[in-house]
């Protein structure tokens, strides 16, 4: 159901604006897209696809390669717990088992209340944090089964909706185009594609 | 236990309750390596600095920067300049550091090489996982357009530079740097064959192209400010300057530490007190990972190896993307080995037969021997289907792929099968680990895909 | 003096131990090949860019930095390179990736379409290692979903060798399939609910070297160990498609595409694919039809004969032989042409053509020729054309590879976007008529003139609209070897052998010889009897009043058909012929190039070539054609007409075909002008021919009849607006004194006044709007 809004078509448009050819944008709209509706629907594909000049299953084939696109609704809160070498070697399993008991689902799925997701995922950069957490890629550090609890006791009292913003929204803050944007590079691709 | 000591480069705004903004970084002589290029040194001289300075690339692979520039295609525009921000080498902690504590400093360092390169747009690529990097590096950006400092001009002179800031969105593989290009473009990270898409010749858009690491350009101010000369002192003479080292693991005190270069020992990381503080419950390190996943493990007989390039490579593994991981006796190397090979597993592109079909199998025999049902014939079989992967089994591998990941997965195994074969034949027959050893799963590891 | 060597030209390169020269740049698996070393693969294919994905082409190349193992697909030679593709490095890391390949594969070869002629199956069987290592369990997929109305893919099966997907992008220009996910968990899909409905799919399934890829007419109808083949050329349209025909119990299960530098480069459309299924019809005629008593009933041959010979001589003894014509012959072989020119000639019909008032006058043919080859090597290509993807479907391929690969500049002058406009340099919209004008304003723009002094000018040049009269684009033709005189000419035309029909002679001997003359004197009662040659004019010819009025007056009509058409039902003898598969022969393409066509299987029932009827008429009516074999028949042709000569030697038409003599250069003078403007509150018809529509071969092919798509009437947006209709609504389309009501269908490809109308589609027939004396046709829209 959910093409682009008209706000965020905008963004787009700058977004596409930074790169010397389009097709450079489609990562940046598929989050777009999926900031907009928490998944990417197929009709953002099909929006996007129109906006990049390409087909439906080009946005397809690239969205798929990467991890963090997801086809169908997940919870409001993406809880990826990671289980690589340096976490696992301190616990990250039995976290994750916690993990999965506490919220009754297992990793890869999500909670009946839509606000939960678990993921069991690769390393996530915090190695000597471990074993560490993101909620929507935002970090929680050296997490225990009673930290877990408490986090998930205060999510579901939404009293981290200020560092957690709902699944889909990465960083809260956005490069702006603006009259400084030298523009350089982008004219000398124009000069090199007529060529 | 007496270590080196050096100065805190790139990690001495980390303490600061603002040295991530533009006004916290100019207060404590951000910009001023910049104005200083802008206003008293040719682009060959910034190159000429960067060259003495001898840095070496803090992305995995440690080819000196200066020497890399060098081979971009002359005479040759637009020329683009990417920085890989896509942290993701398991063990690897310090580019998202940089990027959320000194974002400045970062783009300090990319407007320098621009310089340095004639290029005139640059490409920051963040890990799609890092929702703060991003935010810290978005604002840092506006912020620096806004005083002038990136964009149309910068300071006043004719250099304009503008850096485009993404992101990726959940893939290992995006690090190596083709791959990076291709996600850059809006494609599938996967990797192009060198040759003949050497990114210094047919890189992004086809264009001459350099791809350096965030932790590499974050050393750019202080070399440029301080000269080449001063920055390689710092360190060995093989492995120059202060380097970025994440040490997790069975340490008591996991952390990042910017310690000299090529002089501290892996032994001085783990023991002093001012680093890790020893191994935990007072134990032994049974094995440790010098430089990523991909990397070689090591043995309590290389901890007195010092951190640098030559020396690691000739004992038969790498630095890496400086990410150290520490095993104590209590690990589970059959374990140990097939979380590595998962992860490979889990991030094959699927291009190359060999690591999408290879990696799948040593995943899943591994993960069979952990669940109790090994064959005495599985151990012959890791080697044989890493042979196929990359034959002959040896360091620096050699490779039937077309870049480096596939072999990447075969290294945890010849490095675990051959020093703790009892290990893995203890699972065949047991269907559990050794006495002593303690399994990290607290349920089988068929609940867990 | 020292002896100067001339410049090495090439490289030399050892392989196995044999040095062989190769060219620069020239891929390592090529030079291999050349020097007898078969290296195996999967990904690689010499019409694609290469991926290297599959790794299966590893070799060994001793280099100055010692031996290495290389993907020989990727790796181009260099002087001095020793390659071992069988050192035992290079062996084991091919049989490693054989056995990866084959790890997820299933074990499903009796069953499986490729099994037999695949390649992965061959290589398993001679370096596999005969049990497979891997217990683990395989990767499941649903079993065959269908992409496409013709393709099913299977993803267990697929070995991800990028092969499709590339082609479909790359090649067809239609990126409808990709590869979705990653790593393991990799497969080849299409978007939801978008198939893969790419005019080119079946190529993807001749190209896939596994059987995941199946076209749903061959699927399970033969095992290739069954399958019998002859090499041959497609006849569906004039581009002439070097094809294998392939059978099985006599009967045709498959054309594949064979690869000729010349033409089609081993490409096929999926029309001429799949329309073999139309010659194993149920509904063919196997025997001759005779009407008795006004129905058309079974007859003997000899009655049949009969019949048809005495309608003819007692209209040629009773009127003279101009009571009599001829339509048609395009659709058969030169040499079916030649023998009913002959029997033309012998009984003197003078009033005979082989277009169907669709296609170009036969002067174009005349003009300077281009070959395919030469257009798509051209500096500038210019387009004055009907949408080549719709039309002759591989040859837009071939332009589309010039532009995108070859910097061929194309110039398109239409009334509407077509596949190649997005590859186009330059493309001009118009209105119907308008066309002389508008090249004359464009060539004398700054900026294309200067590209025209490039040189190397190719016109292609065709019946871009049916509601239009053909003049405009030979005037258009005309105007631009006015300006650039060099320039040439590629002909392009519908049917399969227009131009070797003309060539043998089906072509007027008088000037109101025509199609559209001979039909208004047998409307006006001066022709009586019509020989229909696998000619469907109530269907094909544009001006369907004009047809009307011809079959409501004509006394006789003898047809010569596979089908009982539309036209062939009024017929009072119809002889049933070979069809294409059934009989030997040449045919000619529509740049002149003769290649043979070979027979596969047995006629249907009784019939029987068309050169053999001629040659039966001819006894029955007491003259002699000087035949009665089918080489006694291509000798006779090749001596008599000059443009065969060429042709004589059977060898020179197989493979690659040769292009025969052109007849002596005819200026066209570029001095009429164009139509005149339509009033603002008309639309001017377009009407062109789209590739599924109700030929009797697809619509006699039970696979491709459900793509011809119901008839509408495409629009602007801006005049949808306009008239206040929408997508759907019905409107009424007055002009020359008819009317019909068609579908708006809203397409910003259309030019806006323009209104465009796919012939010969489901649904109302635009061809009552259409007067074949009327240069251009305005229409009045009107909601209904």
């Amino acid at each position: 159901m959910s093409r682009l809004s008209d706000e965020r078509l905008k963004i787009a448009d700058e977004v596409i604006g930074r790169f010397p050819r389009k097709k450079s944008a489609l990562i940046p709209l598929l989050h777009l897209a999926q900031e907009q509706d928490g998944y990417v629907t197929q009709d953002a594909m099909v929006h996007i696809a129109e906006i990049l000049d390409l087909a439906p299953a080009e946005v397809y084939g690239t969205a798929s390669f990467y991890e963090m696109f997801k086809f169908h609704p997940i919870g409001k809160y993406c809880i990826n717990i990671c289980t690589n070498i340096s976490c696992q070697l301190v616990g990250a399993w039995s976290l994750l088992h916690h993990a999965e008991e506490r919220l009754g689902i297992k990793a890869g799925s999500t909670t009946g209340d839509g606000l939960f997701t678990i993921e069991d995922v690769e390393c996530i950069a915090a190695c000597t944090e471990a074993p560490a957490v993101q909620v929507n890629y935002r970090y929680r550090y050296r997490v225990t089964p009673e930290s877990f609890d408490a986090l998930i006791a205060e999510l579901e009292d939404g009293k981290l909706t200020g560092e957690f913003p709902p699944h889909g929204t990465l960083a809260t803050i956005r490069q702006e185009t603006t009259e400084a944007w030298s523009n350089r590079g982008t004219l000398e691709q124009e000069q090199v594609d007529a060529r | 236990m007496s270590v080196p000591n050096g100065p805190r480069i790139i990690t001495s705004r980390f303490d600061l309750a603002d040295g991530h903004t533009y006004a916290g970084y100019v207060r404590t002589n951000g910009y001023q390596s910049l104005r200083k290029a802008l206003g008293t040194m040719t682009p060959q001289q910034v190159h000429d600095e960067v060259k003495a300075a001898e840095i070496q690339g803090r992305g995995g692979a440690g080819f000196p920067a200066g020497v890399k520039w060098g081979f971009l295609a002359a005479d040759v525009h637009p020329r683009y300049l990417v920085i890989n921000g896509d942290e993701s080498e398991p063990g690897t902690y310090k580019d998202r550091m940089l990027m959320e504590l000194d974002p400045h400093q970062l783009i300090e360092g990319i407007l320098l090489a621009c310089y340095a390169l004639n290029a005139a747009q640059a490409f920051l690529y963040v890990r799609g996982e890092m929702a703060v990097a991003q935010e810290r590096l978005a604002q840092a950006l506006n912020e620096a357009y806004a005083n002038n400092i990136v964009g149309k001009n910068i300071c006043g002179s004719n250099f304009s530079v503008d850096i485009t800031l993404t992101a990726g969105a959940g893939a290992y593989i995006v690090g190596e740097e083709t791959a990076l290009i291709e996600s850059i473009e809006g494609e599938r990270g996967m990797p192009r064959l060198k040759p003949p898409f050497f990114p210094a010749v047919k890189g992004l858009y086809m264009q001459p192209t350099i791809v350096n690491n965030v932790e590499t350009l974050a050393n750019l101010p202080y070399i440029i400010g301080k000269g080449g000369g001063d920055f390689k002192a710092l360190g060995a003479p093989t492995s120059t300057g202060m380097r970025m080292f994440a040490v997790s693991g069975h340490v008591n005190k996991p952390g990042v530490f910017e310690v000299p270069n090529g002089v501290t020992t892996f032994r001085m990381l783990f023991e002093a007190p001012e680093y890790c503080g020893g191994v935990r419950n007072g134990g032994d390190v049974k094995a440790f990972i010098p430089g990523g996943a991909s990397a070689m493990w090591f043995f309590p007989e290389h901890l007195d190896l010092a951190l640098d390039k030559p020396t690691v490579d000739k004992a038969g593994s790498m630095l890496g993307s400086g990410a150290i991981i520490v095993m104590d006796q209590s690990t589970d190397m059959v374990a140990a080995c097939w979380r590595i090979v998962r992860f490979f597993a889990r991030e094959s592109c699927g291009k190359c037969t060999p690591c999408r079909e290879g990696t799948t199998w040593l995943e899943r025999v591994l993960k069979r021997m952990l669940d109790g049902h090994g064959r005495p014939e599985d151990i012959d079989l890791l080697f044989e289907v890493s042979e196929s992967i990359s034959p002959g089994l040896a360091w620096p591998p050699r490779q039937t792929t077309i870049c480096p990941l596939g072999p990447s997965a075969v290294s945890p195994i010849t490095s675990a099968v051959r020093r703790f074969r009892h290990e893995f034949e203890h699972y065949i027959e047991h269907g559990r680990p050794i006495d002593g050893v303690e399994s990290p799963f607290v349920v089988p590891t068929a609940s867990h895909r | 003096m020292t002896d100067i060597a001339a410049p090495k030209t090439t490289v030399s390169v050892t392989v196995d131990g044999r040095t062989v020269e190769a060219k620069p740049g020239e891929l390592l698996i090529n030079a291999c090949e050349h020097a007898g070393s078969f290296v195996p693969h999967f990904c690689y294919h010499p019409r694609m860019s290469s991926v290297g994905m599959c790794r299966q082409c590893i070799v060994e190349v001793d280099g100055p930095r010692g031996k290495a193992l290389v993907v020989s697909c990727m790796t181009p030679v260099a002087e001095g390179q020793v390659v071992s593709t069988t050192s035992e490095p290079a062996k084991r890391a091919q049989e490693g990736v054989l056995e990866l390949l084959l790890a997820n594969h299933p074990l499903d070869c009796p069953v499986c379409d490729k099994g037999g002629e695949c390649p992965l199956q061959d290589q398993a069987f001679s370096h596999g290692p005969g049990e497979s290592r891997y217990v683990e369990e395989k990767r499941h997929y649903e079993k065959p979903i269908p992409i496409s109305d013709l393709v099913f893919l299977d993803r267990e099966r697929c070995i991800l060798c990028d092969r499709c997907t590339r082609f479909a992008s790359e090649v067809a220009g239609d990126p409808l399939i990709t590869f979705t996910s990653r790593g393991n968990d990799t497969q080849i899909m299409t978007f939801p609910d978008e198939p893969f409905s790419s005019y080119f799919s079946g190529n993807t399934v001749q190209i896939c070297p596994v059987g995941a890829l199946t076209a749903s007419p061959y699927r399970f109808k033969a095992r290739p160990w069954d399958l019998e083949q002859v090499e041959s050329t497609c006849t569906t349209c004039s581009v002439g498609c070097r094809t294998v025909v392939q059978s099985s119990r006599d009967e045709l299960v498959r054309y594949q595409g064979v690869d000729i530098e010349s033409v089609n480069w081993g490409w096929l459309c999926d029309r001429g694919r799949f329309n073999f299924e139309s010659v194993n019809s149920k509904n063919r005629v196997n025997a001759p039809l005779v009407r008795k008593d006004g129905a058309l009933v079974d007859a003997t041959w000899s009655s049949a004969l009969d019949a048809a010979g005495r309608i003819l001589r007692t209209i040629i003894n009773d009127k003279g032989p101009s009571a009599v014509a001829i339509i048609g012959g395009a659709r058969g072989s030169n040499e079916d042409a030649f023998a009913w020119a002959t029997l033309a000639d012998l009984l003197g019909i003078n009033a005979r053509d082989a277009q169907l008032a669709d296609g170009l006058p036969a002067e174009v043919f005349a003009l300077p020729q281009a070959t395919i080859a030469e257009t798509c090597v051209s500096s500038t290509v210019i387009l004055l054309a009907p949408d080549l993807k719709e039309e002759l479907p591989v040859l837009y391929l071939r332009l589309r590879d010039a532009a995108e690969k070859r910097k061929t500049r194309i110039i398109e002058v239409s009334p509407r976007a077509t596949g190649l406009t997005d590859y186009a340099w330059k493309s001009i919209r118009h209105d119907p008529g308008d066309q002389p004008r508008v090249v004359r304003e464009l060539i004398a723009m700054p900026e294309v003139a200067a590209q025209l002094a490039l040189g190397n000018v190719t016109v292609v040049v065709g019946r871009g609209n049916l509601a239009e009269s053909p003049e405009f684009a030979l005037l258009a033709t005309g105007a631009v070897l006015h300006a650039v005189p060099e320039a040439r000419v590629l002909p392009v035309v519908r049917r399969g052998n227009v131009r070797g029909a003309i060539a043998a002679g089906l072509t007027p001997r008088q000037a109101d010889g025509d199609t559209n003359s001979i039909l208004a004197a047998a409307a006006a009662g001066k022709v009586e009897c019509l020989i229909l040659l696998g000619a469907d004019p109530v269907v094909d010819v544009p001006d369907a009043d004009l047809v009307r009025r011809a079959f409501a007056s004509v006394k006789h009509i003898i047809a010569v058909d596979t089908f009982v058409t539309e036209s062939a039902r009024h017929a009072e003898v119809l002889l049933p012929a070979a069809a294409y598969g059934e009989k030997v022969g040449t045919t000619t393409n529509c740049e002149g190039r003769v290649s043979d066509v070979a027979q596969k299987i047995t006629t249907a029932g009784t019939a029987r070539p068309d050169w053999m009827i001629a040659a039966e008429l001819a006894l029955e009516l007491g003259v002699d054609l000087g035949y009665s074999s089918y080489t006694e028949l291509h000798d006779a042709m090749t001596t008599t007409v000059a443009a065969f000569a060429p042709a004589a030697v059977a060898k020179a038409v197989r493979h690659e075909g040769v292009v025969v003599a052109h007849p002596a250069p005819v200026r066209i003078t570029a001095a009429a002008s164009s139509a005149a403007p339509r009033l603002t509150h008309h639309f001017r018809l377009l009407v062109s021919r789209v590739l599924y529509d109700r030929a009797v071969s697809t619509s006699e092919s039970p696979s491709l009849a459900p793509l011809a798509r119901d008839s509408g009437v495409h629009l602007h947006s801006s005049d949808a607006q306009r008239l206040a209709v929408r997508e759907g609504s019905d409107v009424r389309v007055a002009a020359n004194g008819s009317a019909i009501v068609l579908p708006v269908v809203i397409d910003d490809a259309v030019s806006r006044g323009v209104a465009f109308v796919p012939f010969n589609q489901h649904g109302s027939d635009i061809r009552q709007l259409i007067r074949h004396d009327v240069a251009v046709t305005d229409a009045v829209i009107e909601v209904v």
